[in-house]
Order: structure tokens, then C-alpha cells, then sequence
């Protein structure tokens, strides 16, 4: 029994020193200390992104009173109703126009911002950002009394001239109007930023060999500038096409859907149905709706810049 | 370092010992002997009207040596409505919740049943009116109590000096305080006149068709005064009736008598509108009286709270109730159903409807007649009719009597607001029904 217990013990001591041995060899590992040091983040990310993540998959599969399994049976519902096609259609206007004006002008305001002698800039771009640091759950209470039905600001000053009233939030079309107008207000400044630290980044060398070749203001922006910004331009615009897609306060805020539903977008639509009607369910399958719509743009995109990555 | 040993005989003699020591001592009742109890209520925007809640449940926890936790949860941005939504979920949270008009129904099945505190209940307070039980109760068991607080009617609050200049009605004989309704000629025909020539006036009445729930409440009892039901009590889509195209050419009269930005209206739009003084009327609970008497006392000197006029099927109000409801995970039930006979008894109910300044209305019939609402002014009885204390009218909710879940999507998706707008603003009757047809085979989904 003594000899097997010695026995066992030379045994055992190699392997627990090969153990540590190995142990130390795996912390002395690159790939061992970065998965390390990720490891609260990834923690972070399963527990706030991934677990919501599939729970409202699972949300998406129940029934109303969430007790019965359904599979797909509650977007088979969804895609038979006249109004949530509805919203389909206008959480792609939403965004689309939204992101295509954010970009515009962000874009343009770049350019003038970038043309600003270097001493005064600072304080312009400072000023730019404000809409975009502004929560704007509180930015957008200020323009809903601006909206106001019967108080509005703006119909007052419109008044002097003759004009109005028009009703901002009241007629399908104006609202879809405020509403985007607000997310442009809110959202090109980030385009502005991005374009502007973009457009810093550009060799002044090339502009140079083109005013050379004599290239106008209009060649110089489109053979130089823009090839220049192109993964920066798709990765805002991917960026920002999901942000918008998703938003949920400025039409909340300002429509509440309305009028007549002119005006609901995904996340609107599911704390309607989900929340303010109780049907947990349906609601999960409207927002998750937007999945497939985003992964087909984001893999689009994406593609793009590492096509370009890859050439570069 | 010496360590003394403990062996399996002394072990086993020291737990003998404890546990004799335990079951001999006498019983000491501690501060909390009888547990914790948490609660979510809804946060009140009187000032001052929580505390008397507070009041009211540290009273009983004194005596009762419970240990309490008061949340007041605000209803601005549906937060209590979520709450609800996201304890319901996790099947973990407050003991006791407040739950606004369609959630007890809507969680029906995480409730804890309370037929054995409501009955004496009602022996005590007197029968609660047809919209708490319609809200209330399932299959024959109360799924919560109902709540004073926050539950409200939403009559018309009119403007006596310009309903009587223009319109020539004079409410204040309608409806004469300290006596019984004298309002059989104040019907919805009268009603559309009046409405018409205050518009003439430049002084419209100002009701909402948006998708909140004043909109909704208005609406639906427009709506029910006529017969009109989407859904009817037993879940069959009643639409395409008579009575809908009643109500819709009705509501096709009033829209045009109204503010041209009605459809963008929320719930705080009627309350500027009365205390701008830009209107004649509202429909609203005594809130807005209660602001403009803060902001403009001048308009809440002119202002009287009445009855809803009566159609062709009778003359019904929006009543809007809270429930105080106990979750089946509670692990205190017997606490919370003690505590809300507590503040169901009839004095805590007359202290919490004087602190809200008449606002909160109890559901029991013995309770409608409280000195508050005799005394608030001014003008003095201006309060008088709100609580609708000679059942002149049926209170009711829109949508109903269609089985409460439905009738939920019906009132959260406003479907009659919107059936309004779509008609008075040159859609077809019968494209208008269709649409709702559908939208209400829609809500059928169990």
C-alpha cells in the first residue's frame, strides 16, 4: 500500500509539473492575455447584447400569453397585416432619407468647417456638435414645442409672412417631414465629425498634383476627396443606418406614431403593440424584424470596405 | 496555534441544545415580525397626494410590524405600464403593484385572486360601478381591488361664461350644484349645435383625436352612446353596423367644429387648450381646472365639471380606473391583501381623495358624495357632478364590451380615433369599415 501510494505520488508530481508548466506556457501566450484582458467585455456583451439578444428571439416564438411555443406563427400574423407593412415602408424612408440628408449636409459642413483657418475651428466644431451631444429625448421635447399644434413657434413666425399654419404633426406628410428633420438635425453632426477628421487625413500632396493636372473644384472632390473618404463614408453610413433604423425617442416624442400611423417606425410600433397592448410577442417580432434589413446592408457594406482593404 | 476539536458527540449535543433553547424561548415579536412588503404605486402629479398614501400604509405597517417599501412610479412615458410589463416577465418585483384600467387583464394569469378581501369590500364601501367589474374581474374572481387613486372620469369640463354666451346652455343649470342633473335636453344633438356655434365663435371645444387615451376616452363614449361596438361581448367583429355609421357621421359633424390640429392632439393638449383659454370645452377629469386655478384663475372661475350628453343608447362617461393588484409571486400575500382592506376603508379613501384635491374617484357607490367635491371651487361646486354621484350616466371604457384583451388593442391602437379621421377627412364609410374590420380581426390573436 506504501509503495503504491509512493507509487502514485511520482506519478502525479511530473504531471501537476507539466501542468503548471503548460499554464505558465499559455499565460506567456499573446492570444492567452489579450482573450484575458477581453474577458470582462465579452462577459459584458453576452450578458447585456447576446442574452437580450436571444431572449427576445425566444419572446418572438411564444404566443400572446406567452405560454404556448408558435415558431414563426407570429410573423406569419405580422406579414398579413395591412399596417405593419406600413411600417415597413416607412421605417425605410425614415432612415433612408434620414441618412442620405445627415450625410449630405455632413458632408458640405465638413468641407466648410475643414476651410475655416485653423485658429477659429475649434469653436465651430464645438458649436456643430451640440444637437449631437444633446440627449435627445430632451432636444426633442424642444422641438415638439416648436411643433406644437396649437402654440408652434414656428407657425407664429411663419405667421409675419403670410404663411400657415401648418400643421407640423397633425398631416401625415408634414409629420413624416418633422420627424426626419429632427433626426437630421440630430444626427448630421456626427457625419460632420467623421467626414471632417476624414477629410484631415487626406495628403494635401494630391490636391497639390491635381491643381497640377488642372483639376477644377468639382474634379478635385470626386477623383481625390471622395475615393479618399470612401470606407469612412460606408462605415457612417452603415453606422448610422442602423441608429436610425432602431430609433425610437424623436418619433415617440414628436408623433407617437401618429397621425393615423403615418409615422411609426419599427421601435415605435413594437412598444405599441408590445408594451401599450400588452402583447409581448408581437412586439418582439416587429423589432427583430429590422435584423435581416440591417445584416443585408452590413454585410453589403462591410464587404465593400474589406474588398477595398484588401486592394488597398 | 492550537485549534480545540469539535467531535461528532459534542457537535451533535450542541444542536440538540440550540434547537431545544429555540423552540422553548418565548415568542418576541420584533419591530418586522410580520415580513417585508413592497409596492409599486402610481405616482401622482397632484402635489402632496402621495404622502397621503404614505401616510396611510406606514399607519398600518406601524401596527401591523410589516416592513414596507413605497416606489411611486410615474404613468409619463407608459414607465408604470412598463414596469408592470417587465415584473410580469421575470415573475420578481413589487408585492403589490398599481396596475392602470387593462393590466390586471392583461396579466390575469400572474395575479393572485382577492374575491375573499373584495367582497366585504363592497358589504362595506357599497357596489362598484359595471367598468371596474368588466376590468376586475375573470371568470368570476377579482383579479384586483379597485384603487381610488389615479381612477378618474373624464366628462366634459366646460366654460360657463362662453358656453352660455354662444351656445346659449347654461351647465351650471344643467347640472346645479348640490342637486340632481336637470340634462335631458343635453344630448349629443344639442351638443354638436353647441359645438358648432362656439367654433362660429372662435372659442371650439377642444377635443383630441390623436392615439392617447383622452382621444380614445372620448371617442369610446361617443361611441357606445350611439350602440356602436367594434367587438362585442362575445368577440364577434361587429363593425360594419348601423350604430358605427351613426357614430362616425356624428364624429364627421363634431371634427369639423373642432381645432384643425385635433389628430396631433396628446393628453396635454385639451389642458392648454382650456387653460389658454381658447376653448369652451374639454373632456378631461378635474386636472386641468386644477392648473388653469394655479395659472390662469381667472379661466378656473369659469370653469364646471358635468356630465357626458346622452345619445340615442343612452349617455355614458369615461371612467378610467387603477387597481391595486398583488402578483401570485408575492411573498407576502396575506400583508398585502391586509393592507389594501386598509386603504379600502372608507376614511383612508375620503384622506386620499382630499389630497389629490378631489381628482382620485372611489369606485363604490356609498363614496361618491364626499364633502370634497361639494366644497372644491373656485367656482364652489364646480366638483360636484364629477363623481357622477346620481349614476345619471353609465361609466364605461372604450372598446368595451368586447372581451378585455381585445378590447385593449382596440383602445391601445385607438382604432376609433382613427376610424374618425379617416371618415371626416373624405374616406368612404364603407373603406373606413373595412379598415377597421380588419384591424379588429387583427386583435383577435389569443
Amino acid at each position: 500500500m506504501v509503495d503504491a501510494a509512493i507509487g502514485e505520488d511520482s506519478v502525479v508530481r511530473p504531471r501537476r509539473a507539466a501542468g503548471r508548466k503548460g499554464l505558465r506556457h499559455a499565460l506567456k501566450r499573446k492570444s492567452t492575455v489579450a482573450f484575458l484582458l477581453t474577458l470582462p467585455l465579452i462577459l459584458l456583451i453576452t450578458l447585456l447584447v447576446v442574452y437580450p439578444a436571444i431572449y427576445s428571439v425566444h419572446l418572438a416564438t411564444l404566443n400572446k400569453s406567452m405560454q404556448r411555443f408558435v415558431g414563426f406563427g407570429n410573423f406569419e400574423f405580422l406579414s398579413k397585416r395591412d399596417t405593419f407593412w406600413l411600417v415597413v415602408k416607412q421605417s425605410c424612408i425614415f432612415a433612408i432619407t434620414a441618412v442620405v440628408f445627415k450625410a449630405l449636409i455632413g458632408f458640405i459642413v465638413a468641407h466648410f468647417v475643414h476651410n475655416i483657418p485653423a485658429k477659429g475651428q475649434r469653436k465651430w466644431r464645438g458649436m456643430l456638435l451640440v444637437p449631437w451631444v444633446i440627449p435627445p429625448a430632451m432636444s426633442t421635447l424642444a422641438w415638439l414645442w416648436l411643433f406644437d399644434p396649437s402654440y408652434s413657434a414656428f407657425n407664429y413666425t411663419l405667421a409675419f409672412f403670410g404663411i400657415g399654419p401648418i400643421p407640423w404633426t397633425g398631416d401625415a406628410g408634414w409629420a413624416r417631414f418633422s420627424v426626419i428633420l429632427v433626426n437630421i438635425w440630430y444626427g448630421a453632426p456626427f457625419f460632420m465629425i467623421m467626414y471632417l477628421a476624414s477629410l484631415k487625413s487626406v495628403p494635401d500632396q494630391l490636391y497639390e498634383a491635381a491643381a497640377i493636372d488642372g483639376a477644377n473644384w468639382w474634379q478635385r472632390i470626386w477623383y481625390v476627396t471622395l475615393p479618399m473618404m470612401r470606407n469612412i463614408i460606408a462605415i457612417t453610413t452603415l453606422f448610422s443606418l442602423i441608429v436610425t433604423f432602431a430609433n425610437f425617442d424623436i418619433v415617440r416624442i414628436l408623433t407617437a406614431g401618429g397621425p393615423l400611423d403615418k409615422t411609426h417606425i419599427f421601435a415605435t410600433w413594437a412598444f405599441r403593440v408590445g408594451i401599450e397592448g400588452s402583447d409581448i410577442p408581437l412586439g418582439a417580432s416587429v423589432s427583430l424584424f429590422m435584423v435581416p434589413i440591417l445584416a443585408v446592408a452590413a454585410i453589403f457594406i462591410l464587404r465593400d470596405v474589406n474588398k477595398r482593404g484588401n486592394e488597398s | 496555534m492550537s485549534r480545540r476539536k469539535l467531535n461528532r458527540r459534542q457537535f451533535v449535543a450542541a444542536t440538540a441544545a440550540t434547537s431545544a433553547v429555540m423552540i422553548a424561548a418565548p415568542y418576541v415579536r420584533g419591530a418586522y415580525a410580520a415580513g417585508k412588503l413592497s409596492m409599486g404605486f402610481w405616482d401622482h402629479w397632484v402635489p402632496g397626494a402621495n404622502q397621503a398614501s404614505t401616510d396611510l400604509v406606514n399607519e398600518w405597517a406601524a401596527k401591523e410590524k410589516v416592513e414596507v417599501q413605497i416606489d411611486y412610479i410615474t404613468s409619463q412615458g407608459k414607465k408604470i405600464e412598463l414596469t408592470i410589463a417587465a415584473e410580469g416577465a421575470a415573475k420578481s418585483g413589487h408585492d403589490l403593484m398599481a396596475m392602470p384600467t387593462w393590466w390586471p387583464h392583461a396579466n390575469a394569469e400572474l395575479l393572485e385572486p382577492v374575491n375573499d378581501i373584495m367582497e366585504p369590500i363592497i358589504k362595506e364601501n357599497g357596489e362598484v360601478n359595471g367598468t371596474v367589474k368588466y376590468l376586475g374581474q375573470s371568470g368570476g374572481k377579482w383579479l384586483a381591488v379597485p384603487a381610488c387613486v389615479g381612477s378618474q372620469i373624464k366628462g366634459p369640463c366646460t366654460r360657463i361664461d362662453l358656453m352660455k354666451k354662444h351656445a346659449g346652455i347654461d351647465v351650471q343649470e344643467l347640472y346645479p350644484a348640490g342637486g340632481p342633473p336637470k340634462a335631458d335636453g343635453w344630448t349629443t344633438e344639442t351638443f354638436l349645435k353647441a359645438a358648432e356655434a362656439c367654433q362660429k365663435a372662435g372659442v371650439p371645444f377642444g377635443i383630441g383625436l390623436g392615439e392617447t387615451t383622452d382621444s380614445v376616452d372620448s371617442a369610446g363614449a361617443f361611441f357606445q352612446a350611439f350602440g356602436a361596438e367594434l367587438v362585442n361581448a362575445k368577440g364577434d367583429v361587429t363593425v360594419k353596423t348601423d350604430a358605427v355609421r351613426q357614430a362616425l357621421e356624428f364624429y364627421k359633424r363634431l371634427i369639423a367644429a373642432l381645432p384643425p390640429d385635433v389628430a396631433s392632439w396628446d393628453d396635454a393638449s385639451n389642458n392648454k387648450w382650456l387653460v389658454s383659454g381658447k376653448g369652451a370645452m374639454i373632456m378631461n377629469p378635474p386636472s386641468a381646472w386644477a392648473v388653469a386655478k394655479r395659472d390662469a384663475p381667472q379661466i378656473a372661475e369659469q370653469c364646471w365639471t358635468h356630465g357626458f350628453p346622452a345619445g340615442p343608447k343612452g349617455r355614458f362617461a369615461p371612467f378610467l380606473p387603477y387597481f391595486w393588484s398583488i402578483w401570485s409571486f408575492s411573498k407576502n400575500k396575506e400583508a398585502a391583501k391586509s393592507l389594501i382592506v386598509h386603504l379600502s376603508k372608507p376614511a383612508s379613501i375620503e384622506k386620499m381623495v382630499v389630497a389629490s384635491g378631489g381628482y382620485d374617484l372611489p369606485a363604490y357607490e356609498k363614496l361618491t358624495t364626499l364633502k370634497v367635491w361639494q366644497e372644491q371651487g373656485p367656482p364652489k361646486g364646480t366638483l360636484y357632478h364629477y363623481p357622477n354621484p346620481y349614476n345619471h350616466q353609465t361609466l364605461s371604457i372604450a372598446a368595451s364590451p368586447a372581451p378585455p384583451k381585445i378590447a385593449q388593442q382596440i383602445y391601445a391602437q385607438a382604432t376609433m380615433t382613427k376610424m374618425c379621421l379617416r371618415y371626416a377627412q373624405g374616406e368612404k364609410m364603407d373603406a373606413t369599415l373595412a379598415w377597421a374590420e380588419g384591424e379588429c380581426e387583427g386583435f383577435m390573436r389569443s
